[in-house]
Order: C-alpha cells, then structure tokens, then sequence
C-alpha cells in the first residue's frame, strides 16, 4: 500500500489514508485524500487542494530542501520531470541514501522542471513502460502528425484525449510551442486544472470551454478531453470528430485499435525503456528496486548487466496517468 | 513501402467502410506501378514468398534480443511482426538512400531461397523504420489479416479511377500480381485485357426489389425465385467452371454440374437439390438447408451425391458458341437458351418455366399460394432488356412474398461499428420458451441489426442504457421489457443455436413499446413456420 519508512514512521505515496504521508505527485494513485499530515511540493498540495479540498495538515517542502522527518531520517524532495509538482523523494538515514522515483520522465516538458539525477545507494524505480518495445518518439513529431491531422479535415474537429493532470496541459503547451495560437477547447473535467496550471506559471493560452459552442464552429477547432469521453455521449456534439490519443500505449497498434482510436499519438509523462535502463546506469546505485509497472524486463535487464535488483510488488496503483 | 505501411496503419484504425475506401483508391491513384499491384495483391491475399515465413521472422530476432526480453514483448504486444518491427535494433550508422519500393521489395523475396531469405530480410529490415518494419513483415510472409475483403479492394480500384465495379469484376479475373494491363485500362492508357479465350465469371445481372412501381405483364415476364444459390457456368476450350454469387469457383463442389456442360457456352441459373419441398413434385426442388450440406466442400463422397443430387434450373444465356448475347433483348436469350436445352442431360439441367398469369393480381393470388412450398417469391424480368451486370432500375424486379412476423423480447445489445460505434444497434432477441407466468425463460432465437430509422436507434440506444442489468465486455444485457416485432424470410432447424431455430434475414419491423414483454410469441409459434 506504499513505501513505509519505519524509524521516521511515515509512508509514501501510501494507497489508505495513514497519519503521515509523504506525496511524490497529483496523480490519484499517488496521492489519496485523509491523510493526517502531508508533506508534497507546494504545487503537488494545490493539486490535492483541488482534487480532495484543502487539508489541514498540508505542509510544504521545497524541491531541494532537506526536511527533518524525525527518527534520524531527512527527506529532500528533487524534481522528477513527471508532471508539474512531481518529486522524487530521496531519504537519507545512517549514511545510506535512498530513492523513491515516483513516476518520472527524462524528455523535457515546458510544464515542470526536468528530472535531477541524483546519486545514492538503492534506487527504487517506477516500470510503467518497462519493456524495450516502448521508445516514446520526440513529442514535435507527434504534435507536427496531430496539426496535419487538423489541416487534412477542415471540417472535422481533432479530439484529443489526454489525462487531465499533466498530459492535457502538456499537449496544450507543446502546441503553443509549435505555434498553434487558435483557441483550444476543453472538455469540462479539464477546466479546474489547466486553470490550475495558469496560476502556477505555466501559459496555456487562449482555452474555452467546448459546451455551448455551435456543432460548425468547432469545425477545424482541437478539443481536448479525458480519455474516457472520446467515444462517450459527450463527443456527439462535436462535428465528425477525428479521435487522437496521447498516450505512451499508442506504440502499440492494437491498444490504439482497442480504444478506436483514429490518431494514436505516442506521447508519455513516464520514462520509456531506453530513459529507465540509462537513468539506472547514470545513478549506478548498489541496488535497485523495481516496482509499479512491468518489473519483469527491467529485472531482466539489471540481471544482464550484472546490476543486483528486485521486484518490490505495490498493490493499488493503476494507470491513470500513462 | 513507407506509402504501403501509412496505408497499413490507415485501414487498420480507421473504422468506417467509407473511410477504408478513400484510403485505398488514394493510395492507388498516387502509387506508381508496379508498387500499386503488389499493395492491392497482399490486401486481397494473393501475395506469398515460399522461403519467408513467421519463423524466419523469429529466427531473425533470436540472434539480435535477449529471448527473456523477446517472450515478455511478444506476450504484451501479441503480434510477432509487431513486437519484431518495435524491437529491430536500429542500425549503426544509420542507413544511406532510400528505403526499399514494394517492387524492391517483391523482386528480392522472389529471388530468395530457404537459406538466403533471412539474410535479405535482414537487409531490407535496416533500410526502413518502425512503421515500415511492420508492413515488410506483414507483406513478405502473406499474413496482412486487416479485414478487407477482395470485393472492398475492388471497390475501391474502381473508386479510384472512376470506372464500373463490374468491369473491374470482370476484367480482373484472369490477371495476375501486380496487375499492370488492369492499371493500364483503368488509367485509359490502354484496351481492357481481353477476356474472352479464358474460362472467367462475368458479373451477375440483379434484381430490385418490387416496392410500389406499377408493372404490365405484357412487358414483363414472370418466374419463380428458387430458394438456392445462383450459379453461373462457363465452358472454354473443353474446361467447365462453376461460379457462385461473388464469382468464387465452386466447381469442386458439385462434379455432377461441371461435368455436364459439353459444348462452350455461359449459362445463369439456380443450384439446387432434388426434392420436393420448392413446388411440390412439379417444382422438383429440396429446400435451402438440402442444399447447404453440399456447400463449401473441397471434395463430394459417392454417397453425398446419391443423397443429395444437385442440378441448376436455367435462367439466361449470356454467350454461346463464342457469340455475346448480352446485349440481347430477354425473348432472343431466352429463345437460344431453350433452343440449348435438348443439348443438356435432364439430370443436371432444367429450364426455369415463367408463369402464365393474366395480370398482376393473378400473379399475386399464385404468389401467395407459393407460401408453403419454400419458394422465395416471383421475378419480374422485363421482356426487352439486355443482360446488364449489377443492378438496373426498371430492368429485373424481385416480389419477395410477404415476411413471416413474430413477436421477440430484447435480450442483449452491442454496439455498432463506423458511425454507429456509440450506439447499441446491434441486437440479440429471444421468445419464451414455455408460459411466462408459469416460470418460462427467454432463449435467444436471433439477431438483427437493420431495420429501424435513425430516430428508432436513438430511443433504442437510450432504452439500452436505462435499462442494463448486466455488462459482459462490450454486450449489454437488458432487463428484458422492451418487444420487438421481427420480419423474417423463413426459418429453419439449426444445431448451432440453444432454441433451435434460426431465423433468414431476420429485421426489426417495428418496435411495440405498446406490447408487454409476456405477451411475446413463444418459441413454439416460430417452431410452427420452420420451412
Ligand atoms: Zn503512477
Ligand atoms: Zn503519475
């Protein structure tokens, strides 16, 4: 249910609520309502502001800032490029020094600071793509294939589906960036955080809510949604919408089938294999954990390469965030 | 290949029929030959290199990933040409040129042998990337599997250059991989290739159905629709062909036909078997299902033969002896035909006889006496017309007798596919199978899809989702409250299904939001019209 640290008697990113907890990031896997205190980024407490109310016992910790846990133990948070507010969280105890990586990516990301490689003596990982079959291409190519999309049917409207925290806000800024200026409309589960993103810095843009807008001014017009409306009811009122996904899965052809997906668009918040395996040879730890996701190959891996490893099976997270 | 391979992808995640054929006649409108002919090849199944098969595709990948790594991929992915075209190490430095052309492609496999085919493939593997690592895969070992079927690819050729999709059905058979003089004919750059000196299937001349267009018997001609499957034979230099409807050869299956066609001639008719139940002892004729057991068979026992003999009851001529006569009126054919007849062993061979009727409502009064008898309706073939493929407005009519109705209850509901894939418009019925108040359960008795307007799956959609008792993937079961009246062409005795039963051409005919659901028919009352 999460990663105890026993002299300091807290836990992380633990899946029941506990008294003392320590959150990597936004994510609902990760970051569960009643805690009795909570020490996350600032960013990550106001993500959990939105999502569950603000909590009493919310207290801040800086990224690089060693915070006393009691028990002999500190925990600084270091940025972990996953989402905005994302951390891994490195303890250190007796001399020993320990990392908790949370999700993380190494491909940049104009909406959070990029992860910190940082050296200690056991490093536990995050697998989600833990496969060598997962390479996630440049996210340019995939936005430069969503704007062709777009181009080739004018008459239709692009509705792209996207993890309201983090992907969402991820997609919209890399569109900026590649200089799609055009209002973006949202999905109204998508409001609240991407006005969350504003406040903390991060431009989006021009972005108005998709309800109430005319079915033919949405024509030539990007929608973005959570996946779970793109062949809902919701999307109806949309003209013929062209459905894309953004998604580390959309590697493979037949989960883009499975959600009929029109335009998979291979884009992560979570290091794919090639980032897992050279992120563990550059922190060349004494030993490392694998966990939440396909341990499996990247034990494997550890095993070719003469690295000591193993498995460290955490029940209750799931995917929400891919 | 890397046109081939977005085309791959494209048929693969884009849903709707419409959107499949876009894809393909842009495809071959853009593509230059010989590329186009060998995509359309592997998209009909007509393309397979002997030496390359799944297994060198592994063999290859044993000596390049760790067989740990491998399995687990091959597990998640679940497709070897995928999982192969993912993990193909990329090679160092990076490859110069161009990636290789589908014609490349097809001259280097058809050169390779059992030992040099994954050294080739190897090769061609590192000039291409990810998305064209997977189309070479697909396309070198024959197994495309992406749902399109030789009549949608067709289709599609003739979309692409604007010409009949009965030409393209005529003038393909007898081409060959990658199909240049059909291309050539297609593009005006050359004469269609010639048809003639081959044993080929020309398409069939269909019927609409009758709806409310007002026919004179004097200048149309009546006869009785058998219920069997429409043949067509074609004898060229001493070889006889049967063909079936989508002109698949179907000579193996019935021997006693193939052989009995002596001289060079392409006749139309119905395939039959010998029976009683079409017409009485007159009509000559089994029912559909004595005709079933002799379909789809490589070879025929003696003792098949003997207990269900086939024969084909003649409609037309289109040549004889060499001479077209399809753009004959309907009298001059039928004249030559039944001048044919003394040629042909009555065993195999009879004459379809049209019906003397005076008008339209004598026809009817004959019509609806043909209930009983298993016979499907009347054809209405109109006196002066040529034999034209496909079908014609004004030319030949089908009168269907009336659809047998019956009351069902909706059982379980899926949704469709292309623009109705978020509605629940494909939907499973049953009939009680004893008294509902006394205890009696639903049984499945079919299925139907068609047969409501666009309003009417809108408030079938809704009641689906208001009244869902249990979800099973992408079925939906029902609490079972709302009846459907089904139409339906007959029904027969069937093993494969729980009640028994299965319904032809079943449809919804009206939804009786009125009707209780324990005032739905009973399994006996469809028992009692099985044919
Ligand atoms: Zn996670
Ligand atoms: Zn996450």
């Amino acid at each position: 249910m999460g990663i105890r640290i026993v002299p300091a008697d807290a836990w992380i990113d633990p899946s029941r609520a506990v008294d003392r907890a320590l959150v990597t990031h936004g994510h609902a896997d990760h970051a569960r309502g009643g805690h009795g205190q909570i020490i996350a980024t600032p960013a990550t407490l106001a993500i959990m502001a939105v999502r569950y109310g603000v909590a009493d016992g919310a207290v801040p910790a800086s990224y690089n800032e060693p915070v006393a846990l009691g028990g002999g133990v500190t925990a600084t948070f270091l940025p972990a490029g996953h989402v905005l507010g994302s951390a891994q969280i490195l303890l250190e105890y007796a001399g020993e020094r320990v990392i908790v990586t949370g999700d993380y990516k190494r491909s940049p990301d104009p909406t959070c600071l990029p992860f910190a490689a940082t050296p200690c003596d056991l490093f536990i990982t995050e697998a989600t793509f833990g496969l060598p079959v997962f390479r996630h291409p440049p996210i340019a190519d995939e936005i430069a294939r969503l704007l062709a999309a777009r181009a080739a049917n004018p008459e239709r409207c692009v509705l792209v589906g996207a993890y309201a925290l983090g992907k969402a806000q991820r997609v919209i800024a890399e569109l900026r960036a590649a200089g799609w200026q055009e209002p973006i409309y949202l999905h109204g589960a998508m409001e609240a955080m991407c006005r969350l993103y504003v406040d903390q810095g991060v431009p989006l843009g021009d972005l108005r809510p998709a309800a109430g807008v005319p079915k033919p001014d949405l024509a030539g017009a990007i929608v973005v949604c959570p996946p779970s409306a793109l062949n809902d009811r919701w999307s109806r009122r949309l003209p013929d919408p062209l459905t894309a996904m953004a998604s580390g899965w959309m590697r493979v052809r037949q989960r883009a089938r499975q959600r009929g997906v029109e335009l998979p668009l291979v884009i992560s918040d979570h290091a794919d294999w090639d980032e897992l395996t050279t992120t563990i040879a550059e922190v060349n730890p004494a030993e490392t954990w694998v966990t939440h996701g396909r341990e499996e190959a990247l034990l494997r891996w550890c095993e070719l390469h003469q690295r000591r490893a193993r498995a460290l099976a955490l029940t209750g997270y799931e995917d929400e965030d891919d | 290949m890397q046109r081939f391979a977005a085309l791959l992808d494209g048929l693969l995640l884009t849903p709707s029929r419409n959107g499949k054929l876009t894809l393909i006649a842009d495809y071959l409108r853009e593509t230059p030959d010989p590329d186009r002919g060998w995509a359309l090849a592997a998209l009909t199944g007509a393309v397979d290199f002997a030496p390359v098969k799944a297994g060198t595709v592994r063999g290859l990948m044993a000596d390049r990933v760790d067989p740990v790594l491998w399995a687990l991929s091959r597990d998640f992915v679940g497709d070897t040409a995928e999982t192969a075209s993912l993990l193909w190490p990329e090679p160092e430095p990076a490859p110069q040129g161009q990636p290789p052309t589908l014609g490349e492609v097809v001259t280097a496999l058809t050169a390779a042998t059992r030992a040099n085919a994954p050294t080739l493939l190897a090769s061609l593997l590192d000039r291409l990337d990810t998305a064209g690592r997977y189309a070479l895969i697909k396309f070198a070992t024959g197994a495309l599997r992406i749902g399109i079927s030789a009549r949608l690819a067709k289709v599609a050729f003739a979309q692409a250059f604007a010409v009949s999709v009965d030409a393209v059905e005529e003038y393909w058979h007898g081409q060959s991989p990658p199909y240049t003089p059909l291309f050539n004919w297609a593009t005006g750059a050359a004469p269609p290739p010639r048809t003639d000196l081959l044993p080929l299937f020309r398409p069939f001349m269909l019927a609409h159905p009758l709806e409310n267009e007002v026919i004179s018997l004097t200048e149309y001609v009546a006869e009785w629709k058998w219920d069997g499957i429409r043949v067509q034979l074609v004898h060229v230099n001493g070889v006889t062909r049967v063909y079936s409807r989508g002109g698949d050869e179907i000579s193996a299956s019935f021997p006693e036909i193939a052989g009995a066609l002596p001289f060079p001639a392409v006749l139309d008719g119905e395939l039959l078997v010998r029976g009683n139940q079409q017409g009485g002892e007159a009509g000559g004729a089994a029912s559909f299902n004595a005709l079933q057991q002799r379909l789809g068979r490589k070879t025929v026992s003696r003792a098949l033969l003997t207990a269900a003999p086939a024969f084909v009851r003649l409609y037309d001529v289109l040549i004889d002896n060499g001479e077209d006569l399809r753009e004959q009126p309907w009298t001059a054919r039928r004249a030559r035909l039944e001048a044919l007849m003394p040629r042909l062993d009555p065993e195999q061979f009879d004459l379809s006889e049209t019906i003397a009727a005076a008008d339209m409502n004598a026809l009817a009064e004959i019509r609806a006496g043909a209930r009983d008898a298993a016979i499907e309706g009347v054809m209405l073939k109109r006196r002066e017309s040529p034999y034209v493929a496909g079908r014609r407005t004004g030319l030949w009519y089908k009168w269907k007798r009336e659809p047998l109705l019956i009351d069902c209850v909706l059982m379980y509901a899926q949704r469709g596919s292309g623009k109705r894939s978020s509605f629940y418009s494909d939907f499973t019925f049953g009939c009680w199978d004893g008294d509902p108040d006394a205890g009696a359960e639903l049984l499945p008795v079919g299925k139907a899809y068609f047969g409501f307007t666009d309003e009417e799956l809108k408030l079938l959609d809704r009641h689906v989702r208001q009244h869902t008792v249990a979800k099973y993937g992408p079925v939906r079961e029902t609490d079972r409250s709302l009846v459907f009246e089904i139409a339906f062409d007959s029904v027969h005795v069937s093993k494969r299904h729980k009640s028994g039963l299965a319904m032809r051409f079943p449809r919804i005919s009206r939804i009786r939001q009125d009707k209780p659901a324990h005032e739905a028919d009973r399994i006996e009352a469809l028992r009692a019209l099985v044919t």
